[in-house]
């Protein structure tokens, strides 16, 4: 659908503003109220729909080509770290689903790298990334280059040869 | 706007345009390597729920596996190269591939929940820990939270996060010809200009949907492949900078659940689920002789892949569902009633699309389709101009000292032809089948350098002139004050024969794209001479779009979004025009050159846009391949 805003549960505290990617989610000034002010260009990302604090937006699916009497609502909660959706079919068939969205808690697990030494001027001038090559290889070896790994570049479409 | 105040950032190191998945590893790193330098993002959005990520993934389509003994960089490099026909920049894949896995692995530190697989490392005998692999490069994740949590880790490393920055150009250094200073914009809400001096720029902006008209019409025209917020700036920034650009024809067309485009990845590949006609036939191999016989056995031989398991290209899987259709036999099915008896892979169906595709469960459920009873209907999309996904548009950017032959070397790894100016995801050319790993690791890549094109002082004595800087100003602002004097001529309504506001503008584009360069409506068939004919329109729309319109501040970003979609549409029929062959049958025919033809064609091509005149030069580059050294 685009999303709609249920006028009895919108307080218009503006999450829903805050975070639309497409910027379609915009106070009315009459209801002081969220509403979607573009529905073709809203994506159905369930963004704002996951930031309202007061289930107040919904989604209805595109006009050109979805029939009424359908929904898919989700409940995402990140203290559980978890996301519930509830599909209910045209006719009236339910499936719900629940998945993880994180296996940490917010904002503890990242690294502020000002906390970190300087890198050295060797790391500087080698081609290695932030904390490589751990991750990268399987036995204690350095960066793949074409020489480790035996290869070469040539240029020309006789080069394009099967897998 | 005389009552819009202007903003200024001054004496920035690293400024991050646009914070998608790009964007984010570009701050990311930058932090690693410059831990005293002024690092700053000025995105379009909220860098929370930004970019093509920001609904989430259900999958990571991009890993190696190396620790764990699957795959090596040069796997994916013959990948890549086999599904784009040939057509990539092996240097820069290689080192994308070979940097990938570290990204992933910090993704999962950072609480990205990425499912495992113990079955499979003692079937395969792989190192502990691995993943659960939806294919050979695809591994399968609980995705809905991903750009929050990749958001955190460049928030962190950020000094600044400007966010609903809508960046329209690049600044130019007035002091040294072909070198960025920066970026400015407005606003989105305040309305504010804003000033960014930087000494290195990091473009990761997206790439576009929404160029040419799209199968769906009113609210459905919402739901495109890509976000609709994807609007080419990538492209209209670095084109517009005169950033050189490469296989800018290399659109993509994707087969697609019908209307919703839920991705059929994990359907093919993990729920081995398979298309049939609507008759109930297989269909495919019906397509694959006459297919093997326009772009040669080197690129489809179909007695081969039978062997060796050798991939069939996307644009010619692709091309069989178009040829299946326009003979008569369609509608294409997606043949899920076997796998969805299982209840395990029922759940993975369903959970796929609710992790990144929402729009299409809400279809499903709007119609009834429950795929365990019915085979959903599968289509063609509408063609899109990006570069992540298997379609490698962007600019021409050098590769790394230790890779990289002359003629893609000039010094810093994913720097583009000017100066300063890096790129990162879509806005990196050659280089498909980056993903949001890929293009998070392009980020890392380009920071690192860019760090260093700091600290050789490469980027002293910037000069931004005043004048520069109010001259974009009164540009961006213009949509305003042509809608304000306009308005006053006419009674009420959105038609005035002195300004054309942005959706009736981008409609226009839609149709030139759509009818002249290989759109739906003519079953991506285009020709030298329709070329020619939507090159004039274009630079009769550039005038135009002089007048475009603006009624508030929402709608000059959709101003400004349709003039890099026009800019990025221009450079595709460029570089359309400029290869006279039929390369990747599927996403788009040159009815003139129905045919690959390797000898004049198996090149890269590069556009340059004149800064000053607008004009374009067309060029080839030649095209490296890896090989197996004796």
């Amino acid at each position: 659908m685009p999303t709609f805003v249920y006028m009895t549960r919108c307080d218009g505290c503006g999450h829903c503003v805050d975070i639309c990617p497409s910027d379609i989610m915009h106070i009315d000034e009459k209801y002081r109220r969220a509403y979607n002010i573009e529905p073709n260009m809203c994506w159905e990302c369930y963004s704002c729909v996951k930031a309202c604090p007061h289930q107040a937006i919904d989604v209805r699916g595109y006009a050109d080509f979805a029939p009424l009497g359908h929904s898919v609502r989700t409940i995402r909660d990140e203290e559980k770290g978890t996301i519930a959706w509830r599909v209910k079919f045209r006719d009236g068939r339910v499936k719900n689903f629940l998945s993880p969205i994180t296996t940490q808690p917010w904002g503890t697990k990242i690294q502020d790298f000002r906390e970190l030494d300087e890198p050295t001027a060797e790391m500087r001038n080698s081609e290695l990334l932030a904390f490589e090559p751990k991750y990268i290889r399987m036995d204690d070896g350095g960066l793949h280059t074409l020489e480790t790994n035996k290869l070469s570049l040539k240029a020309g479409g006789e080069y394009h040869e099967s897998l | 706007m005389s009552h819009c105040k202007t903003i200024v950032e001054d004496n920035i190191d690293i400024l991050v345009v646009g914070a998608g998945l790009g964007g984010t590893g570009a701050a990311y790193e930058a932090r690693y390597w410059g831990r005293n330098k002024k690092i700053v993002i000025a995105e379009k959005a909220n860098i929370n729920r930004s970019g093509a990520v920001a609904q989430g993934l259900y999958a990571i389509n991009c890993y190696m596996g190396t620790r764990f003994g699957e795959n090596n960089p040069e796997d994916h490099v013959r990948y890549a190269r086999i599904d784009l026909m040939g057509m990539v920049r092996e240097d820069l894949l290689f080192d994308m591939a070979r940097h990938v896995d570290s990204a992933v692995h910090k993704f999962e530190e950072w609480g990205l929940p990425l499912m495992k697989d113990p079955k499979r490392e003692n079937a395969e005998g792989l190192a502990k820990g691995a993943y659960m692999r939806e294919g050979k490069w695809q591994i399968m994740i609980h995705g809905e939270s991903y750009k929050p949590i990749v958001a955190e880790a460049a928030t962190k490393q950020a000094d600044k996060v400007y966010n609903r920055i809508m960046v329209t150009h690049l600044l130019m250094d007035d002091a040294k010809d072909n070198r960025v200073a920066g970026c400015v914009g407005f606003n989105v809400r305040t309305g504010n200009y804003h000033v960014f001096k930087s000494k290195a720029t990091i473009v990761g902006a997206g790439g576009a949907s929404n160029i040419f008209k799209p199968r769906s019409v009113g609210e459905g025209a919402g739901r495109v492949w890509y976000a609709p917020w994807s609007s080419g700036s990538a492209y209209g920034l670095l084109i517009e900078a005169g950033a050189k650009m490469t296989q800018m024809e290399n659109r993509i067309v994707l087969a697609r659940f019908k209307d919703g485009y839920g991705p059929v990845g994990a359907y093919f590949l993990h729920l081995h689920t398979y298309t049939q006609n609507g008759y109930g036939e297989e269909y495919e191999s019906n397509w694959f002789p006459e297919l093997e016989e326009r772009v040669g056995k080197r690129y489809l031989n179909t007695e081969a892949s039978h062997v060796s398991a050798r991939p069939i290209p996307t644009c010619l899987r692709t091309s069989a569902i178009i040829s299946e259709i326009n003979a008569g036999r369609g509608p294409i099915h997606m043949v899920t009633m076997e796998a969805f008896q299982d209840p395990h892979l029922e759940e993975v169906g369903w959970e796929n699309f609710l992790g990144m595709t929402v729009g299409q469960a809400v279809l499903w459920a709007a119609t009834d389709i429950d795929p365990k009873y019915i085979n959903p209907e599968l289509t063609t999309s509408e063609p899109y101009v990006m570069g992540s996904h298997a379609t490698a548009c962007g600019a021409w950017c050098s590769g790394p000292a230790d890779l990289s032959p002359p003629e893609y070397f000039w010094g810093y790894n994913r720097m583009t032809s000017v100066e300063g100016l890096f790129g990162a995801g879509d806005a990196v050319g050659g280089t498909p089948h980056a993903f949001s790993s890929g293009s998070f690791t392009e980020g890392r890549l380009a920071a690192k350098a860019a760090c260093q094109y700091v600290d050789d002082g490469k980027g002293e004595g910037i000069v931004v002139s005043d004048k520069q800087i109010a001259d974009r100003k009164a540009q961006i602002f213009q949509p305003l004050e042509t809608y304000r004097i306009g308005r006053n001529e006419i009674v009420a309504g959105t038609v005035s024969p002195s300004y054309i506001l942005p959706m009736p503008g981008l409609q226009r584009l839609q149709k030139i794209m759509d009818e002249y360069c290989g759109g739906v409506t003519v079953s991506y068939m285009t020709n030298d001479k329709l070329l020619n004919m939507g090159m004039q329109k274009m630079a009769i729309m550039e005038e135009d779009l002089e007048k475009l319109g603006a009624e508030d501040i929402h709608q000059l970003m959709r101003a400004w979004e349709l003039k890099h979609r026009h800019r990025t549409s221009e450079c595709v029929f460029q570089h359309t025009f400029f290869r006279k062959e039929t390369r990747w049958p599927g996403y788009y025919y040159r009815g003139d050159a129905m045919k690959l033809d390797d000898d004049n064609w198996h090149v890269l091509t590069v556009s340059h846009r004149d800064r000053d005149t607008g004009a374009y030069t067309m060029s080839k580059a030649p095209c490296y391949h890896l090989v197996n050294d004796e």
